[in-house]
């Protein structure tokens, strides 16, 4: 009964949080409850937990089962960290009805343990929407000027592709063999290839949408820039992995068949996606979307890595789904540190911090290595060994993406130059130090050059991921 | 049969309260309490107890799941009439006459989950139809209510008569009234008898459609829906359409293998077509009550997926659905009529003047969309699950989600006024007390959100 801790923590906190007035105990709160989740996760990790089984919906035969594998655990753990160094890191920053936007969050961070822990189709399609809707009022609420009718898109484009993936998952259950939901019986479903096709046809929309693949992901930049930067650091640190984790945990087993068969279409339109919104990184000059649009590049790279179909493009990706996270997230507090503080996301008008903020502009520095892989930086260990992959997959496809290396050099370290170099510039001037947020960027610098040297920890914990998925 | 007649008699009983009892309260109060009564009266014969028992001639069958249902559409008329009282007595001068048609309503409605007979079924939709009449042109001095009244009457009347040549072609063809009857077929020759069967069929399927207002057969009930007074607009898209969905299925559940596979391209057609007017014509709307009631007819053409097939998954999910779909019309109706005005413009600003009626409004409206947590979600589920098994194309039910992706736009818009923009809602003031009834339904709600099964248990067990 381990695993319901994740869901009721952050749930139970979330509605307290609703009731509570004053803004100072309404942050120690969420920060206490997201804490506790991070401490439980840890718990996890280092001892075995047992799953939880329970009859849902009997006449559908559909059960509530959280189980957590490395897969699971290695998203638990980046969600269970992101969330205390969101709330912490802008813990300062001013808004308006924070309680609410506090206990919103925490209903998402539940969505998305709920969607990591799922092991039963329908629970897990119940989460993955869930996940949504707080996500849909915070950025509503909060964002900025275009932030309605962008959220709106945002949230018809996730809706509409979950939709499908719903019609794709009772098409499967009308196919298994005991009509349940689990999913060791969406394993042994009894579909033809021709059903296994459409079948993966309607999953994988949904999963794209949410990655995004070109040409999907038209919504994202939009959002990511009207977002409240919080949810924001939700998202592309964690939220995008729901597509991810849905490829490897229901697509690849699900239906090898069109795995295969759709295989070069996928990384195809991935590697397009990668050169294409790296190009586009290039040419911002608003921090924000530059950081949006080189998440985009990062997530097709690891797509393109899974549908490479090898162990140890499988091992890059596992890998790489914790330590993306950790270096979007980075990028992310550090661009609110500057916007809250200069009020501008324009790189034009920024320059020389690091007269007036050395330890910042190193630890932009820093994420800014790691978001260009450089060895001794997490990315390395994963991009590596995706690249390995995609290279015994196909030459030409390892040879493109790996531009996108030589062009993520390009936008991180002119994003780096604008920022921190140059003449102090007028809006620079009011700079000052925000000691929570570099407390926790400090801390995960440490994790990104840790996992770098040593990535073996995290190899350990994918391990049986890894063997369900290779060794039959 | 308890269900018939004690609804009949109560209805008897209130036309006639107002002589003994004026105070509007107390007729409301007997109200309720004859609608507890027909609940377990009803419940009594779903339990083997008959009281009222007499022999129909097999014009009446009572099946659990028609008794059932009838206990579900008597709990949400306790329900509506538990949260709008006030509303109704401000509507002409006896508030009684009003709840007498009500039970008139219900009576119908028994009739409908329980006819084993054509001629009952046009009865019990000629009781249910003639009280709705009256109750759409309730708002005398409104010349709107008036308009409605006379297009709902004329309309309907002439629908009814389809529905009647329909049952009497049938009739040429089965020799019999009885809705299992076995088609008759001659030795040799020119099997007449077929296409009699067919066209009755077509036409009984044409009145019942208008009946549900599905397209093409849709056009009275914008009009109808936005001139009747509120209050009773939320009763007809609710419990009247819910009992006419009940007929509907066990008319065709029964009979549409005689028409073959015409049948299903029929019933894709207009799927279709309700779908697509339904929803495409809901998101111009600049009214909210004609905005709910294209969301209506939008709904409706969800509900005719039980139709496909015969299949626990029909049965199940029209009760799921027509709960489920009827509190969270109640719901925003309830909230609707508290408006000074129908626009969505009053709406801005609901949430900060008043959270909690904004939160439930979000929530009916989240369920009307299908969104998990609400019952709506599992509602659209067992839809889709249904016609899947009962073996329709793929490409139905991808439309369906396409269109159910656009009625999420329309929905939102009121949500997106309620919480995004500024402004000072146009809303009359409530008693605490209003607000907590309405919290009943959105409880309810996420109950069958979280645990459909509830509502199922009850028909097996």
């Amino acid at each position: 009964m381990f695993l319901l801790s994740f869901l009721i923590i952050p749930i139970v906190a979330a509605i307290a949080l609703l009731f509570i007035k004053q803004e100072k105990i309404a942050k120690d709160i969420a920060i206490v409850a997201s804490v506790a989740s991070l401490t439980a996760a840890v718990n996890i990790i280092l001892n075995t937990v047992a799953g939880i089984d329970i009859t849902w919906i009997q006449v559908l035969n559909s059960r509530f089962v959280l189980q957590a594998d490395g897969l699971a655990k290695i998203l638990i753990l980046l969600t269970a960290i992101s969330f205390p160094a969101i709330f912490m890191a802008t813990s300062k920053n001013n808004v308006a009805n924070k309680n609410t936007q506090l206990s919103l969050m925490l209903f998402t961070q539940a969505g998305l343990m709920g969607v990591f822990l799922a092991g039963d189709a329908l629970l897990f399609y119940f989460f993955w929407e869930l996940a949504l809707i707080p996500v849909y009022f915070l950025c509503s609420i909060w964002g900025g000027e275009k932030r309605i009718a962008v959220t709106f898109k945002f949230f018809i484009y996730t809706f509409l592709g979950s939709l499908f993936m719903l019609i794709g998952i009772i098409m499967v259950y009308m196919h298994t063999q005991d009509h349940s939901f689990s999913l060791a019986a969406f394993k042994h479903a009894n579909l033809s290839s021709g059903q296994q096709m459409t079948v993966f046809a309607l999953f994988f929309i949904a999963f794209a949408i949410k990655m995004p693949i070109f040409p999907l992901h038209t919504w994202q930049p939009d959002a990511y820039d009207q977002a409240p930067t919080s949810v924001t650091m939700v998202l592309s640190a964690v939220m995008v992995k729901m597509g991810l984790y849905g490829v490897i945990r229901w697509l690849l087993p699900l239906f090898p068949t069109a795995f295969v068969a759709h295989a070069n279409m996928v990384v195809t339109l991935s590697v397009i996606g990668v050169l294409y919104a790296s190009f586009i990184a290039i040419r911002q000059d608003n921090i924000k979307k530059l950081i949006a649009y080189s998440s985009i590049a990062h997530i097709g790279l690891m797509s393109a890595a899974i549908f490479s179909q090898t162990e140890i493009g499988m091992q890059g990706v596992l890998i790489q789904l914790f330590s993306h996270g950790i270096n979007v997230l980075g990028l992310w507090i550090i661009a609110d540190i500057i916007e809250q503080q200069t009020g501008t996301t324009s790189l034009a008008l920024m320059g020389g911090m690091a007269k007036k903020q050395p330890t910042l502009a190193i630890l932009l520095v820093a994420f800014s290595f790691a978001n260009i892989a450089l060895p001794l930086t997490n990315a390395f260990v994963g991009e590596f060994l995706m690249f390995n992959s995609l290279f015994q997959f196909n030459i030409w496809a390892a040879a493109f993406a790996g531009v996108s290396v030589i062009l993520a050099a390009i936008y991180s370290l002119n994003m780096v130059q604008k920022v921190a170099y140059g003449e102090l510039s007028e809006h620079m001037q009011k700079m000052t130090i925000n000691k929570p947020a570099q407390a926790v960027l400090i801390v995960l610098i440490v994790i990104v050059f840790v996992t770098g040297v040593y990535p073996q920890p995290l190899f350990e914990l994918t391990k049986d991921t890894l063997q369900q998925l290779f060794v039959k | 049969m308890n269900a018939i007649i004690v609804s009949a008699l109560l209805g008897v009983l209130l036309m006639f309260s107002s002589w003994g009892f004026k105070s509007e309260r107390l007729q409301k109060n007997i109200a309720l309490v004859g609608l507890l009564v027909l609940i377990v009266a009803n419940l009594a014969q779903l339990n083997g107890w008959y009281v009222l028992d007499m022999d129909t001639k097999g014009m009446l069958s009572f099946s659990r799941f028609g008794l059932y249902a009838n206990t579900l559409l008597f709990a949400i008329t306790f329900l509506y009439v538990w949260i709008n009282a006030e509303e109704i007595d401000q509507i002409g001068h006896q508030s009684a006459d009003f709840y007498a048609l009500f039970f008139f309503i219900l009576c119908g409605a028994s009739i409908l989950t329980s006819f084993d007979n054509l001629l009952m079924l046009f009865i019990g939709i000629e009781i249910l139809s003639i009280p709705l009449y009256i109750l759409t042109g309730a708002d005398k001095k409104n010349l709107l209510s008036n308009e409605a009244s006379l297009k709902y009457f004329l309309m309907g009347s002439f629908s009814t008569g389809i529905l009647l040549l329909g049952i009497t072609l049938i009739y040429g063809a089965n020799g019999s009234f009885h809705l299992n009857a076995p088609l008759i077929v001659p030795s040799k020759g020119f099997a007449i008898e077929q296409y009699l069967l067919s066209a009755g069929l077509i036409l009984i399927f044409a009145a019942m459609n208008f009946k549900v207002s599905a397209a093409p057969f849709h056009f009275w009930t914008p009009d109808v829906y936005d001139g009747a007074p509120t209050v009773f607009t939320s009763f007809m898209a609710t419990i009247v359409k819910a009992a006419g969905f009940f007929a509907f299925i066990s008319v065709f559940h029964a009979q549409a293998k005689a028409l073959g596979h015409s049948w299903e391209l029929i019933l894709s057609f207009v799927i279709v077509a309700t779908l697509l007017v339904g929803n495409i014509v809901a998101v111009f709307q600049k009214s909210v009550k004609r905005m709910l009631s294209y969301s209506s007819i939008a709904q409706a053409g969800f509900m005719l997926f039980a139709l496909y097939g015969v299949s626990d998954f029909a049965n199940e999910g029209i009760l799921l659905y027509a709960v489920v779909y009827s509190l969270a019309t109640i719901g925003l109706f309830a909230v609707l009529v508290k408006m000074k005005d129908y626009s969505f413009e009053a709406f801005n600003g609901l949430a900060k003047a008043n959270p909690l009626l904004a939160f439930m409004t979000t929530l009916f409206l989240l369920s009307l969309a299908g969104i998990p947590l609400t019952g709506g979600f599992f509602a659209k589920y067992y839809m889709l699950n249904a016609i899947l098994t009962a073996g329709a194309g793929l490409w139905i039910v991808i439309v369906a989600i396409l269109f159910a992706a656009v009625s999420v736009y329309y929905y939102f818009k009121l949500i997106q006024a309620m919480y995004f923009v500024e402004g000072q809602p146009a809303i009359h003031e409530l008693p605490k007390s209003y607000t907590y009834k309405l919290l009943v339904l959105a409880v309810v709600l996420i109950i069958l959100g979280i645990l459909p099964n509830l509502l199922f248990n009850y028909l097996y067990f």
